[in-house]
């Protein structure tokens, strides 16, 4: 199912200026020239696309990226106190000096464009694939143009549990940059791994990331969003989970122009868990959206999505979350709960949950409210002794604790609620 | 200690007028109740005392060891001494009892220029309040007032009051939902915060809890003025007539 057609000349001017990278093996170029096929057909979103109801296409349809500025930032990165294999990117270019050593025990890490100029085995199943299973019953184009055009990007393949996590940090050093990453990653049968994502990465972001996670394997993914507030960006996650495997992903945005974050899981095998969770907070013009899709394909399998959101001052937060059900895909327990905190009169929040279930024995719940900071139990923190932001910022933490005990390790998710708690004090009034 | 000077208060919202002309006087170092029937405005003084929204003060004063009250935000008021403990304790889903107790006890040691307590510190004053209010240390963990019983949250409060030691400390119903044993409790827990540089103001339906804490001074609430004034002895009045005879004496 393709898209309205725009016109087809800003399709082909939005692709216009990108190439594939040289020196591509036949298959990778058989999956790009495929994407570009795909990318074709579908087009580009429009304003009354049903898929981008709350979200203005516009910055990502254009041809060339809107610049933003480039922000030092005084603060520490997160995650920096975490032993971690870290993967620099400027600008959307692998950084090697600044980059760790990619070799890991447990862990097969290459660059893009080598491991797309040879024939890896795990990949051919992998880049493009996921992407285009991921391309029905709706349309993702700029996910197409991803595998068509990336230039960089890594491919990881997990065979053990790797305890220490890989961490894709972005830099942005240029306010014109409009950058393309892929990543590929395969998690073979019982091994474990966590990518952490962190960093600004360019004026335009399309990011795409593919996940295959083998029977009994566990991918954990934690990123954090924010601080180039001038930022546009759209990402996709793509997974397909073997049986008895286990994917988890949590998403801390904060502020930018316009940040899309979309996510395809399949759970292909019996008894899979799936939980992607996101806590946003916006103060200001800033838009965000968390588009999920959830395809149970087998029996007995787990997900979860929970997503919060605590806007103000004329940000704009849009949740879009569908768990499909397909037929056989029995004892299905799926629970999706997405919910916003509006500071402020000036703030909104868009929410289309949507179950579309074709097997009869299943357990699936889904919720969306919209609600102000409780005053009674502000006055309460306040008797006392709390300053009422104090008393404000902790019932802000509170409200984002389910989605943030999502994240599994204990310290991830007190670098996250560090982040938080910094981005309050800096938006208090 | 509270001074509390003809106060006038009515609701914002409506044209109510509530509290029509409050007189009282709680020194340093004495317990006085506050008795009357349902909706005679007895939780309104204990919040507009704590600085709640939503009343306008029309008239009169209140000052808190010479300290105009009512230009303080409630933080300020907490940090001045006064200490409200809530007739229905509010519940705070996703804060924690522990972190929230510490984060308010710092905020007031910060008001006041002191140190922060360290987190060893804390945790030893913490248990050893909870302890001899038999308050269970798992309670300390969960969200504050989340799933908590009525007698729970009540016992939290006073385990609150003994973490903060205020000066001025409100008890609004303490003892409605509580056992007879858990009454004891929440006596002794005031009993042994009695002393020469604080004062109490219990507000009570019930001689009971007076047994356990004996009040100097008993005042009768009706239709938002006291109305009468008198020794412990009134609440036991009030404990075998009801209030129709006061109202009608002073009618
Ligand atoms: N926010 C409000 N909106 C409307 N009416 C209110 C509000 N607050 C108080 N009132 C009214 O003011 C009066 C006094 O209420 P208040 O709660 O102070 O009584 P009380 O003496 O504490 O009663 P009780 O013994 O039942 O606790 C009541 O008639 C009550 O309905
Ligand atoms: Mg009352």
């Amino acid at each position: 199912m393709g898209l309205p057609v725009r016109r087809q000349e800003d399709v082909e001017a939005r692709i216009a200026h990108l190439e594939m990278p040289a020196g591509q093996a036949g298959w990778a170029l058989t999956a790009r020239t495929e994407a570009v096929s795909r990318y074709l057909a579908m087009g580009l979103p429009g304003r009354r696309d049903e898929y981008w109801r709350f979200t203005r296409p516009d910055d990502l349809n254009a041809p060339q990226a809107p610049p933003a500025a480039v922000v030092d930032f005084k603060e520490a990165p997160v995650f920096g106190e975490i032993d971690r294999l870290r993967i620099v990117f400027r600008d959307g270019v692998f950084d090697a000096e600044a980059s760790d050593d990619l070799s890991c025990e447990g862990l097969e890490i290459e660059r893009l464009q080598s491991a797309t100029a040879h024939d890896i085995h795990w990949l051919r199943d992998v880049y493009g694939v996921l992407e285009g299973r991921g391309q029905e019953p709706v349309a993702r184009p700029f996910a197409a143009l991803n595998t068509a055009f990336a230039n960089d990007g890594i491919v990881i393949r997990a065979t053990d549990r790797v305890s220490r996590p890989v961490n894709l940090t972005y830099l942005h050093e240029n306010p014109d940059s409009d950058a393309i990453l892929h990543f590929a990653i395969k998690v073979e049968s019982g091994a474990d791994l966590t990518v952490l994502e962190n960093g600004p990465a360019a004026a335009r972001f399309n990011k795409c990331m593919e996940v295959d996670v083998a029977d009994g394997g566990a991918f954990h993914h934690v990123r954090a969003q924010g601080r180039d507030h001038e930022r546009r960006a759209v990402t996709h996650m793509f997974a397909r989970l073997g049986e008895e495997s286990a994917f988890k992903s949590f998403t801390l945005t904060a502020n930018g122009v316009l940040t899309r974050n979309e996510a395809f899981i399949e759970l292909v095998g019996d008894n899979a868990v799936s939980h992607i969770a996101g806590a946003a907070v916006g103060d200001g013009d800033f838009h965000h959206d968390d588009t999920v899709f959830v395809v149970h394909d087998a029996v007995g399998c787990e997900s979860r999505q929970v997503f919060k959101k605590v806007l103000r001052n004329g940000a704009v937060g849009a949740f879009q979350g569908k768990i499909l059900v397909k037929e056989g895909a029995q004892k299905t327990d799926g629970y999706q709960i997405s919910q916003s905190l509006l500071l402020d009169e000036d703030a909104q929040f868009l929410a289309k949950p949507e179950l579309e279930i074709y097997a009869d024995d299943v357990a699936c719940s889904h919720g969306s409210t919209s609600g102000a900071i409780d005053e009674d139990a502000l006055f309460y923190l306040q008797s006392r002794g709390l300053p009422r932001p104090e008393a404000q910022d902790l019932l802000v933490l509170a409200f984002l604790a389910e989605a943030i005990e999502e994240i599994e390790s204990e310290d991830i998710a007190e670098d996250i609620y560090g982040r938080l708690k910094g981005w309050l004090q800096r938006h208090r009034r | 200690m509270l001074k509390i000077d003809n106060l006038h208060v009515r609701l914002e919202e409506e044209e109510k007028a509530i509290l029509r002309g409050v007189d009282l006087y709680v020194p340093a170092g004495s317990v006085h109740a506050i008795m009357g029937p349902n909706g005679s405005g007895k939780s309104t003084l204990a919040y507009v005392l704590s600085g709640r929204d939503g009343y306008e003060v029309t008239h009169g004063g209140v000052a808190l060891e010479g300290q105009d009250l009512l230009e303080l935000e409630p933080e300020e008021r907490a940090a001045a001494g006064l200490f409200l403990a809530f007739q229905y304790p509010v519940e705070i889903p996703g804060v924690g009892n522990m972190t929230f107790l510490r984060t308010a006890l710092n905020a007031q040691r910060k008001a006041c220029g002191g140190e922060e307590v360290s987190a060893a510190d804390f945790l030893k004053l913490i248990r050893d309040r909870a302890k001899s209010l038999q308050i269970d240390p798992e309670m300390l963990k969960r969200p504050v007032n989340v799933g908590f019983s009525g007698g729970e949250k009540k016992r939290n409060e006073i385990l609150q009051m003994a973490v903060l030691e205020p000066k001025m400390c409100v008890l609004d119903e303490t003892d409605s939902g509580l056992d007879v044993d858990a009454m004891r409790l929440v006596a002794d827990g005031v009993n042994a915060l009695r002393d020469e540089g604080r004062a109490f103001l219990v507000i009570t339906h019930y001689q009971r809890l007076l047994n356990h804490i004996e009040p100097d001074v008993v005042h009768i609430m009706a239709d938002g003025r006291i109305v009468k004034t008198g020794g412990p002895d009134l609440a036991l009045e009030v404990e075998t007539n009801g209030y129709a005879d006061i109202l009608q004496e002073v009618a």
